[in-house]
């Protein structure tokens, strides 16, 4: 189960993001770490440090690739230069899937820089499985798209985030790389049971499942990746891995980030859950 | 509705500037109701009407997009001041939202803005587009292009008059009217301490970095911003090389670039062969020549850079 189309095949366990405060730590260190998860545009570029490190990551490591502005979902066309020089990070990293947002956040040439959340409409399934078709073509290694953190819904919408999520998939034939936390804020926000969520998603479909923490506010909660996970989290953590079996869990910590054993231990809080899950076991 | 119309009546709402509260604005991009424009695309819930949920959005783009000009032109900060540079960039980014999917690019227009609407940098117009040329070089040195760089002893190997050399793409040369570079290296400085420092200190020294900017006075300097062991340099240059290099930035031949070097200069004939050896013994040993690729015959220049154009 856990080694599927949508991952290539591979059995990975455990990631961190790499972030630019650990870099030293990592080279000189070299801690054991089974993958590294970098944010594809941090490193489409055409030279230094950035690329340089990438580099010496790589001789010693395995990196995924995560990105957060190809917009699958935007109803504007892809842009070219994005793809070509996300094909060229893909040739250098040899990541095995790359994953990005099943969300919106440019128009007409305009970037927000957000991972703003999508009309649940028929019509936005079919142009947003249609564009991850075309990026997965291009990019020839497979896709997976992750649900995002969300604080509003559209009077439009046709049916529930994971129907549409299904919906997107079974179209594109892509996977999925299921952020456990943004379903936990997702459902907080909106009012849903998370595990509802997490049981309609199709197992067999999930690349890589996404951990990491947030932050409550009066009214919402907001997806800021600058504490731990949380227990009800880790709950849910526990039965997606119930129904995909052992699956590349990262965790993202993104902003007040600690040191490089904190992450690291916070992220390996996971094989609790995964000692406990038998390989294979799709519920 | 579309998703296109729907996409672009939120990103309206979205891109448009808060208040000086950094709220969401009570009238919305086409002058309705804010509050009757959310509505119309977002369900309200128990806890947050239409217009809060939105809110969330609109504040977000432009915490974001400020906070990465602030990252970004630290110099232009100091030079302007913390709440000058704010509303400027918010009329920056009002007018050239970004076009890229990297924030990297998001300053990539500033210089050109500013030159277009100089009240936002009226008091000290040389220096605010100085340091922002400044600033824009240092960003673009930091991850350009590097090519596999000529040896001084290539150099000795090949030379001859008409041959030509590149200048890497990282190598940005700038002609100031202010010593910016020490400025800039002053205000980043005070950054990276930050962390470390008390509340006395950060205040103390945001005081100091304040006088040296009004006690700035112009001076005319010639820099090269370079990268070496990937940490990106300011190196200070004479007229003479800034010409020489600049020359053969444009594709002249050494020959004549050395020509053009020298057409102003005060360096006395007899001292600039030697000028022109230390120049070239110096760029060849950090690294910023290059060899430039022969052209393909019949390769057509316009159809090349089509390909590269945004799809």
């Amino acid at each position: 189960m856990p080694a599927n189309r949508f991952n290539n095949f591979t059995d990975y366990g455990i990631g961190i993001g790499l972030r630019a405060p650990h870099y030293d730590h990592i080279l000189t260190r070299k801690p054991v770490v089974d993958w590294f998860e970098i944010i594809s545009e941090n490193f489409m570029i055409d030279g230094g440090r950035p690329l340089h490190i990438l580099d010496q990551i790589l001789e010693q490591y395995r990196v995924v690739q995560h990105g957060v502005s190809m917009y699958f979902g935007s109803a504007g066309r892809t842009d070219r230069e994005h793809l070509r020089r996300l094909k060229d990070l893909v040739k250098r990293t040899g990541t095995p899937w790359v994953s990005d947002h099943l969300c919106w956040g440019s128009v007409d040439g305009r970037y927000t820089h957000d991972l703003l959340p999508m009309p649940y409409t028929f019509e936005a399934a079919k142009i947003t499985a249609q564009k991850i078709r075309e990026v997965r073509d291009f990019l020839e290694v497979p896709v997976a798209v992750e649900n995002v953190s969300s604080y509003a819904e559209y009077h439009v919408s046709e049916m529930t985030e994971w129907e549409f999520l299904n919906e997107v998939v079974e179209r594109a034939d892509c996977g999925i790389l299921l952020d456990v936390n943004n379903i936990y804020v997702s459902s907080r926000n909106h009012n849903f049971d998370p595990l509802t969520y997490i049981n309609s998603v199709p197992a067999d479909r999930v690349a890589q499942i996404h951990i990491a923490g947030h932050s409550k506010f009066q009214k919402y909660i907001l997806d800021t990746h600058d504490h731990p996970v949380i227990d009800p989290v880790w709950k849910l953590y526990d039965r997606a891995i119930q129904r995909a079996g052992h699956t590349a869990t990262l965790l993202e910590w993104d902003d007040s980030i600690p040191s490089f054993e904190e992450v690291h231990d916070e992220a390996l809080k996971a094989n609790r859950f995964l000692a406990e899950t038998q390989l294979g076991v799709a519920v | 509705m579309s998703l296109a119309a729907i996409q672009k009546a939120v990103a309206l709402a979205v891109m448009q500037p808060l208040t000086r509260n950094e709220r969401m604005q009570r009238v919305g991009p086409r002058g309705e109701k804010m509050q009757a424009y959310a509505a119309r695309y977002m369900k309200p819930n128990d806890r947050l009407t239409s217009f809060e949920r939105l809110e969330i959005y609109n504040r977000q783009y432009w915490f974001r997009v400020l906070a990465s000009m602030a990252e970004d032109f630290p110099g232009l900060r100091a030079v302007l001041g913390g709440q000058r540079f704010d509303s400027m960039c918010k009329a920056y980014l009002t007018e050239c939202p970004s076009r890229s999917f990297t924030l990297r690019n998001l300053g990539a227009r500033l210089e050109t803005w500013l030159r277009q609407n100089p009240t936002w940098i009226r008091d000290r117009h040389m220096l605010a587009l100085d340091m922002v040329r400044l600033e824009w070089a240092d960003i673009e040195a930091f991850d350009g292009l590097a090519k596999p760089a000529l040896r001084s002893e290539d150099l000795r190997e090949t030379a001859a008059p008409n041959l030509q050399l590149s200048i890497q793409p990282y190598v940005r040369l700038l002609e100031l009217r202010y010593p910016v570079d020490d400025l800039l290296l002053e205000v980043k400085h005070g950054d990276e301490t930050l962390d470390f420092a008390s509340n006395a200190v950060q205040e103390r020294r945001k005081r100091s970095t304040v006088r040296r900017v009004a006690k700035l006075e112009p001076a005319q300097i010639f820099l090269a911003v370079h990268r070496l062991d990937f940490s990106v340099y300011f190196r200070r240059i004479e007229p003479e090389d800034f010409s020489l290099l600049s020359a053969l930035q444009t594709g002249k031949t050494i020959e004549r670039a050395i020509q053009l070097a020298f057409r102003k200069s005060t360096v006395p004939a007899a001292d600039r062969a030697a000028f022109v050896q230390h120049s070239f013994q110096t760029w060849a040993t950090l690294g910023w020549f290059y060899r430039p690729e022969e052209k393909v015959r019949g390769e057509n220049p316009r159809e090349k850079s089509k390909d590269t154009n945004h799809g």
